[in-house]
């Protein structure tokens, strides 16, 4: 990806109202990959006994990332919606921690990119979540 | 052999509706969505009023799909929660009294959850609705259909499975 395509990607990205609000960042773009970051906010919470985040707020991370990674594809011209994303919990992530996820767009098709993402807090070596989704491919055919 | 008397219908709802609303306004994000619940007996309907913060796509525009997410999942957990908690509110086995008061009982986690997105979400407000189609002792499932202007519309549907809180009785 060429750095004018990723700074586009990365202006676009940071200025979607959601992920302004939950406060979420794009770190990384490029060919077919994405990584972002969303910061430990007590608003987001979704258990205020334990502290831990709600998933709907992993879910919007994924998600965005999900769709970047597919846009910043090479064969991918322009914007992108999602078809359908499965998420998979498999743990809290740890309240206070920032959560990071990758995402890897790794098939695309004239109609439907294929994409895989995992979700880590400060313990990289087990996942907080998984996610695989398809996106659409807008503006060829 | 005289029947107890049916306690009056404002002191029932009362009570219930208090129940949910302290399950409902117990959980950050769900105010930070500004998801809202209204009751028609045991029956939920989730409102996300629309919110400039909700927006994914601000060409077109058009809802974010994490949001919509969270919407479905918020919607999930909560009529789960609340269909095992009306169980235990009716039978008296939990006492809606203290859950009002902010004594609420653990949620159940998502174990994984897959959202189908039928057509893009308009800049108003969504609704939905959840059913839970298995509810065990450890494990649920539950389908969730979500609209906006037309019921028979639905602009995405989610399935999720969520593990279920230990119960105090084993």
């Amino acid at each position: 990806m060429n750095p004018e395509k990723a700074r586009m990607a990365e202006q676009f990205i940071n200025a979607i109202p959601h992920c302004k609000a939950l406060g979420m960042t794009l770190t990384d773009i490029g060919d077919g990959i994405a990584e972002m970051e969303l910061p430990y906010d007590l608003r987001i919470v979704g258990d205020p006994e334990t502290g831990v985040l709600h998933g709907g707020a992993v879910s919007a991370l994924m998600d965005t990332c999900c769709g970047a990674a597919a846009m910043s594809h090479p064969s991918s011209p322009a914007g992108t919606a999602t078809i359908d994303l499965r998420i998979d919990y498999m743990r809290a992530a740890t309240p206070g921690q920032t959560v990071r996820t990758r995402a890897e767009c790794y098939h695309i098709t004239r109609s439907v990119a294929f994409v895989r993402a995992t979700a880590m807090d400060d313990d990289t070596d087990r996942p907080v979540a998984t996610a695989t989704g398809a996106f659409t491919v807008e503006g060829k055919r | 052999m005289a029947r107890t008397r049916p306690e009056p219908v404002q002191v029932v709802k009362q009570r219930r509706d208090a129940a949910l609303n302290a399950l409902v306004h117990g959980v950050p994000y769900v105010q930070f969505m500004g998801i809202e619940f209204e009751r028609r007996g045991d029956e939920l309907t989730a409102i996300m009023p629309f919110d400039e913060k909700l927006i994914g796509n601000p060409m077109l525009p058009a809802l974010h799909g994490g949001a919509i997410a969270g919407f479905l999942e918020t919607t999930a957990v909560i009529g789960l929660a609340w269909s095992v908690l009306w169980e235990e509110i009716e039978t008296g086995v939990l006492d809606a009294d203290e859950l009002a008061l902010g004594y609420l009982p653990r949620l159940p986690k998502t174990i994984d959850f897959n959202i189908d997105y039928l057509r893009s979400g308009l800049p108003r407000d969504a609704y939905a609705r959840a059913r839970v189609n298995r509810s065990g002792r450890r494990y649920a499932s539950v389908h969730v259909e979500a609209w906006q202007d037309q019921r028979a519309k639905l602009f995405a549907q989610a399935t999720g499975h969520f593990l279920m809180p230990a119960r105090k009785d084993g």
